[in-house]
Order: structure tokens, then sequence, then C-alpha cells
């Protein structure tokens, strides 16, 4: 099935500028998720009882990762395109811009290749771990679990690899869709069809902005094929003039574009003020968090202003704009993760906080700093997913940081331990770990870039809070004193506050947690060896491994200067090249946060509920913590800015229907029902009454007539 | 109004009498039969009345085709008593799955068909 002959092609001709083809093969990048489709929906048919579902879709997978490897390896430089079949096509006219077409077609470049090897190889792990995860499923809501995993797959291949805009929307919803399927996969919890609905619907307000984006694209460039589009000379002559500073000489049509984008890109990758729906989303099986709602789907956004960089270089606005959203998010996340008891929630906040970073990196025109920290972070927090979806699986549910500790020396725990504790160290940045890397990237370049000095400082502090609740979660739950309380034994249920579950101190008691099987341990230690490996990556090539596969994409920052988010020469911070200044400086941030957890969590804390030094300040700081604890009331908010009265119009709206539009329905059904009633007396079921009235009826026409004939006689 | 209708003339010997006083004829019959239909019960009586009613629209075709010279309405009763006659071997049948269904010849015991 799988011709690999060409292998030794070259996807890219000798001029950059020109589009190679792909070759065909690359179009089952995409299709190997879909036959998986394909197979666990005739397997859900067929009723299969068994993990087969779970191996079909690792296989697939898999498959689909390898020829993402082949994709890497043949590919030179610039755009190869795979054309499958023309999509859309509509005339209305032979001029300029009257005809609109859309292939479902596949354009690779080295922004389509580094994000699909993320996803390819990450989905292939996290399928293999979700096989011992959902075994409790096993049967209908197994095949179900993977198909929608496989469609995930499908659309997000769509989204990355798609040749225009078109087919990113048509990935785009089909994130969204998968995403809704997932997080509502335990549809008879209450909580989780709620948080489903409430991604959805946010994710739709993001997608409108899309979709009038892509609109607008279309209207001003007059095509939305990427090749075209980027290449075209208006868009060209665009940046020639951003460049120059004339931003006179544009129109607001091609600066609206890009403001209209980054509203779908804050719906999907849940930046301020659309990031609600990600923290709920955790109600999903964790794999679909980990996958999903922590290493792809939530890159999109990302993706997306990426693909379409030069479009947001046009306007003067768009990328601060962009910047100073991914900076407030960063903040405002990492202060509710701090406060959060819900290890999944914590992850989840620390998931749209390190998205703030990726934005800040994109507004801050380091679009290489971006996408090493959405490949680095792809890994680590896919790793911290997982672990905690370990403790969850093992200890019937339980994600209560004040319910478990010590599970280091629980039989059984050592792999699980060490995971959490690599993807903790990346996430809090600490020296020397891919994290560190790509967040000092980030940072450097907001604090050389002129006019986002304070961008700069406030992401470093959100580094330090990063560090600290990051070391919280692992010192809480990883070491100290051995304790630990089952939860309420479903895997979708993530907490059980009442303490009614394990009597005080009594440590398993009656419970025995169940430590991970091999699939769940070896995708652990996969992914610890990759995020410690990603590291390394920095240093390959000129500027690390992703400057070079974002310097061949649309992602390129025209040189002015040094353009790799390198140093630039005329900066300096504190008298030193920026970026080894950062790299000192974050190094002491990020200790000194791991030092205050240290401080708060782990030293002197004799049970699980109680860190009496963290207790202590927590009561010092007032009401402040239980306000983060509770979100900054954001929810709440919502609530009463845009569900209270949106509730309030729909039940306005309701009253209008239900007494103005169904009253006129319901009046012009009744009318001749009433006048009937009244003149069907008139049948009284007697012939000579009717013969009467017939004669009657004569005699009076007969009359009529003749008044009429002696009127104009 | 009456002068009107007896302008033209029969030919001889007839000629004193008019087209109007066909037409009389014809309307007092239609008149009876239709009085008769409506006040009396008797389904076989009613029924006899529309045959009355029949013929004096007849007469009327049979009159005013031979006072216009054109043999079209005379052509037309003919049509008109051939469907009359099946009508009649219809009608009488009816009455008589009636008679058996209710042992009654009134009209007054069919009024199931009432509003």
């Amino acid at each position: 099935m799988l011709d690999l002959a060409p292998i030794a092609m070259t996807l890219a001709a000798d001029s950059p500028a020109a589009v190679a083809s792909a070759p065909a093969w690359v179009m089952l990048i995409p299709a190997m998720p879909m036959i998986g489709v394909v197979l666990c929906t005739l397997m859900s048919i067929m009723g299969v009882r068994s993990k087969l579902p779970a191996f079909v879709t690792v296989a697939c997978l898999a498959v689909s990762f390898l020829l993402t490897v082949f994709m890497f390896t043949g590919h030179s430089e610039g755009w190869a395109t795979a054309v499958g079949w023309e999509w859309l096509h509509y005339s209305w006219g032979d001029g300029n811009g009257q005809n609109f077409t859309a292939n479902f077609a596949f354009a690779v470049d080295g922004l389509t290749i580094l994000w699909m090897l993320f996803v390819t190889g990450l989905a292939t792990l996290i399928a293999l771990y979700a096989s011992e995860y959902m075994a409790t499923d096993v049967g209908q809501g197994y095949n179900r679990f993977f198909i929608a995993f496989n469609l995930f797959v499908f659309s997000m291949a769509c989204l990355v690899m798609g040749s225009n805009l078109l087919m990113l929307y048509l990935g785009w919803e089909g994130v969204g869709l998968c995403s809704y399927l997932l997080i509502g996969y335990y549809y008879k919890k209450p909580e989780a069809v709620a948080a489903a609905k409430k991604a959805f619907i946010v994710n739709r307000i993001g997608d409108v902005g899309l979709a009038l984006g892509v609109y607008l694209a279309f209207v001003h460039f007059g095509t939305i094929e990427y090749t075209e589009l980027f290449a075209s000379e208006k868009l060209q002559g665009y940046l020639h003039d951003a460049a120059e500073g004339h931003w006179s000489h544009i129109p607001w049509q091609a600066s609206a574009i890009p403001l209209f984008l980054m509203v779908g890109a804050f719906g999907k990758s849940a930046q301020l003020p659309l990031y609600v729906w990600l923290p709920d989303a955790m109600e999903g099986p964790t794999p679909v968090s980990a996958l999903i709602h922590a290493a792809t789907m939530v890159t999109a956004g990302v993706y997306l202003i990426a693909r379409t960089y030069p479009l947001f270089q046009v306007s003067e606005i768009a990328l601060p704009i962009v910047a100073w959203v991914g900076t407030l998010t960063a903040l405002l996340a990492a202060t509710i993760g701090m406060a959060q008891f819900d290890i999944k929630r914590i992850m989840a906040y620390s998931t749209v906080s390190q998205l703030g970073y990726m934005f800040a990196g994109l507004g801050v025109m380091t679009s290489v700093g971006a996408g090493f920290h959405v490949l680095t972070h792809a890994f680590f927090k896919a790793l911290l997913f997982l672990a905690c979806g370990a403790v969850m699986h093992g200890f019937a549910g339980q994600l209560d940081l004040r319910k478990l500790s010590g599970l280091w020396k629980v039989p059984g725990w050592r792999i699980v331990t060490i995971g959490m504790f690599v993807g903790c160290l990346n996430l809090a940045g600490f020296p020397l770990t891919a994290g560190f890397f790509s967040k000092d990237m980030i940072l450097a370049e907001a604090f050389v870039t002129p006019g986002f000095a304070l961008i700069g400082w406030i992401l470093l502090f959100t580094a330090g809070l990063t560090a600290y609740y990051t070391f919280r979660v692992f010192f809480r739950v990883f070491v100290g004193p051995v304790e630990y309380h089952a939860g309420d034994d479903h895997h979708g249920d993530d907490h059980a506050h009442d303490d009614s579950h394990g009597d005080d101190h009594d440590a398993g008691h009656g419970f025995h947690p169940h430590a991970p099987g091999w699939a769940i341990n070896f995708v652990l230690a996969t992914l610890a060896v990759c995020s410690i490996v990603a590291a390394g990556l920095y240093f390959i090539g000129d500027h690390g491994w992703v400057a070079g596969m974002i310097h061949d994409s649309t992602a390129h920052i025209d040189p002015h200067g040094d353009e790799a988010g390198g140093s630039h020469g005329s900066a300096a911070l504190f008298g030193l090249d920026p970026h080894k200044a950062m790299y000192y400086i974050s190094s002491v941030v990020g200790i000194v946060g791991i030092i205050f957890a240290y401080a708060f969590h782990l030293h002197g804390r004799k049970s699980a509920g109680e860190a009496p030094a963290a207790d202590a300040f927590k009561a010092a700081l007032g009401p402040i913590p239980r306000w983060a604890e509770n979100k900054w009331y954001v929810d709440e908010l919502y609530q009463f800015l845009f569900r209270g009265p949106l509730l309030v119009l729909s039940h306005i709206f309701r009253y209008v229907d239900m007494l103005l539009v169904d009253g006129l329905v319901n009046l012009m059904g009744w009318l001749p029902y009433a006048v009937g009633g009244r003149l069907r007396r008139g049948q009284d079921g007697v012939l000579q009454s009717y013969a009467a009235s017939m004669a009657g009826g004569l005699a009076l026409f007969l009359l009529v007539i003749l008044l009429l004939v002696n009127q104009s006689a | 109004m009456l002068e009107v209708l007896a302008q033209g003339a029969f030919a001889e010997p007839m000629a004193s009498i008019t087209l109007a006083h066909y037409l009389v004829l014809s309307g007092a019959m239609f008149v009876l039969g239709l009085v008769g239909f409506v006040t009396r019960r008797n389904l076989i009586i009613m029924f006899l009345c529309t045959e009355m009613m029949f013929q004096a629209s007849g007469l009327a075709l049979v009159a005013f085709a031979r006072y216009s010279m054109n043999l079209d309405g005379q052509t037309f009763v003919i049509f008109v008593l051939t469907v009359a006659a099946a009508e009649a071997a219809m009608g009488l049948a009816l009455v008589v799955l009636l008679f058996r269904k209710q042992e009654s010849l009134s009209a007054e015991v069919w009024n199931q068909l009432k509003g």
C-alpha cells in the first residue's frame, strides 16, 4: 500500500520561490488517521470488545509519523504542494478576483513539517498510553474514543498541511468538533457535557473571527492559496511599506485581516478573553487533555499566526496586540494556577500560561522562539498531563494535591515520578532543560525589542510563578510523607473535595493504588527522554534546528539585523548580550520559584493535607488566594456580562416567539375552525332543507338577474 | 319583460302560442317539482319531483330550439332523457336499498351527515 520508493526525491526546485510538487504519498499522512477512523467505525459496528481499536490507531498513526519523518528528510527548501482534487470552484466573471478556487491540497514547508512531526509523533505515543488508560471502557466507549482520536489527528493534519486558508478552516472546525466530542466523552456526567458545550461555544466566537479573516483575505488579495497569497505583489508591496514605516499606504482592509485572524487564534489557543474553556476541558479523559488541550490543538492558534505572519506584519497594531494579550494571559493564568488544588487544572492553567508565552513570542517577532516553545511545550506538557493521568488512573480519580503525597515511595510509581520531575523541570525553566532554552528565546527577544521591555519583565515574573506552582505540585504529590486517599472511582471524575473518601490519615487502608502498566510507563519514559533531548535541538545548526525549520516557511522574518531571534548587535541587557544575560537571569528566577515551592510545600510538611508554611503564608495574604482559587471570578464576570443578559434576551425572544409569532400562526389555524364551527350548524343533515336553501339561492340569483336586466333595459 | 320574451313568432297554426307560454309552463312545472321536493318526505315522491324538474327544463330547451330554428336544443333534450332514464334506474335502486336498511321511505331518517 505504501510506495516509499521515491524517498530520494527533492521536494523543492532549485529556486526557493518556485513551488515544487510534493510526492503524492504525503497525502497519506492525513489519510492514515482517516483509515483509522474507518477501521474503528467498522469495529464499533461489529461490536469489538477488545483493545484492537487502540492498536489499529497506534499502527495508523505510527505509519503517519514515519511518513512525516520521510517528508522531513526529503524536504529541501521552500514550498512543495500535493494537490488532491479541486474542492471548490466558483466563477462569476473573468476579472481578477472574480473566481474562487480552493483545492483539497497539501502544501509542505518547514513550519508544516515542524508541526506535523510532533503532532503525529505525540499522537502515536498518546494513543498507546490511552490503550491502557481507557481500558476500563473497553467496548463501545473505547471504540468511540479512538474514532474521535483518529478524526482529531486527521483534522489537525488538514489544518497544518492544508495548502490554503480554507483547508486550514476545515481542519480548524474538525479539531474543534473532536475536542467537543472528547471533552464530552463521559457524557453521563453533567460537568463534562457542560464543559464540552462551553469549549465549543467559546471556540465558535473565535471561529467567527477566523472566518471573517479568511473572507477578507480573499476579498482583498483575490486568493487564499498560501503559495499565491504570500507571493502576491500586493502583499509584498505592503510588507515593503511596513518595513519603511509607511503605515498609511496600507489600506485598512489589509490591516484588518490579522485583527480578525487573531480572534480565531485567541479562541483556539485559549487566550484572553476566550481562555475560559480550556480549564473546564479537563473533564475529558486525560490522554485527550494531553494531546488536544496541551500539545497540539491549542497550538493551532500559534500555527495560524506563524503561517500568516506576513499578513500580521502589514498591520501596525496586530503583533503588539498579540504580544500583550499573550503576556497578560500568561500572568493571569499563572496566578490562577498557583491557587488551584486539582493537579490537572493546575496543568491546564499552566498550558494557558505557556500558550501566552508563545503568543508573546510571536508578538515580539521571534517566531523561532514561539515555534521552539511550541515544540518543547508539546513534549513536556504532554508528559506532565500523562503523569497526572497515571496518578488519576491509579488512585481512582484522585487529583486533589491535598490528598496525595509521597508517591515516589509507593511501589510501582518510580517512572511516573521521574517523568513528572523531568516535566516539572522543563516547565519551571530549570537551567539547561528544553523549556529553559525556548522560554529564554522569548524572554530575551522581548527585552531587546524596542517598546516591549515591560512585556519582558512581566514574562520574567510569570516564569518565577510558573516555577513555583509547578514544583508545588511535585513537592506536594510526589515527595514528602506517604499518604493517599482514593478518589471516587470514576476515571472522568476529577475531584473529590468532600472528605468522606478515605478516612483521615488512613493511608491506603482498604485501597490499593493501581500502579501503571507497561504502556503508560513506556510512554512516560519515552516522553521524558524526548523532553530532555529536545534541549539538544537548540545547539543544532546556526540558531537551533527549529530556527532552520521556521526560516524555511512563511513565519520567516525578513532580516533587519539578525533575524534568527539571535543576538541583536546593538541591544544589550545589563551590559551583556541579552540572550546570554537571560540565561543567568531566568535561571535565578526559576530556581527562586522552586525554592519558594520547597519552603512552602515540602519543608516541614507532615501530612498530605497540611503544609504549615504555605498555609501561614496564605493566611497572611488575606482574601487574595481565595480570589485566585476562584479564578478571579472571571467565569462569574462573564456570567454577569454575557450569559445573564443573553439568557434574559433569549427569554424575551422566547416570549415574542410564543406570543407574537406562534400567536399569528395559531390565529391562522383557529380562524377557519371558528368560522366553520358557526357555519356547520346549517348542515342539519335533512335533505329538504338543503334543497330549500338551494332553491332559495336560485331564487335570489334569478331576482338579481331580473333586476339587473330591468335596470339595463 | 314578458313582451321581450314573446317576440318572434311560431309558424301557423300555432301563431298565437308564443315562446312565453312554453316558458311559463316550464317554470310552473319546475316550481311544482321544487315545492314537491322540499315539502314531501317520501323518497319516491321526492324522486318523482326531480323527474318533473328535469322535464320542465327539457320543455324549455325544446321551446327555445323551436324558437331559434335550431336543432341543438332538441338534440340536447334527447341526451337529457337518456341520462334521466339511467338516473331513474340507479335512483330507484338506491331508494330500494335505503328502504331495506331502515324499513322506511322517509327522508328524515337519513340525516346522519350533519355538521
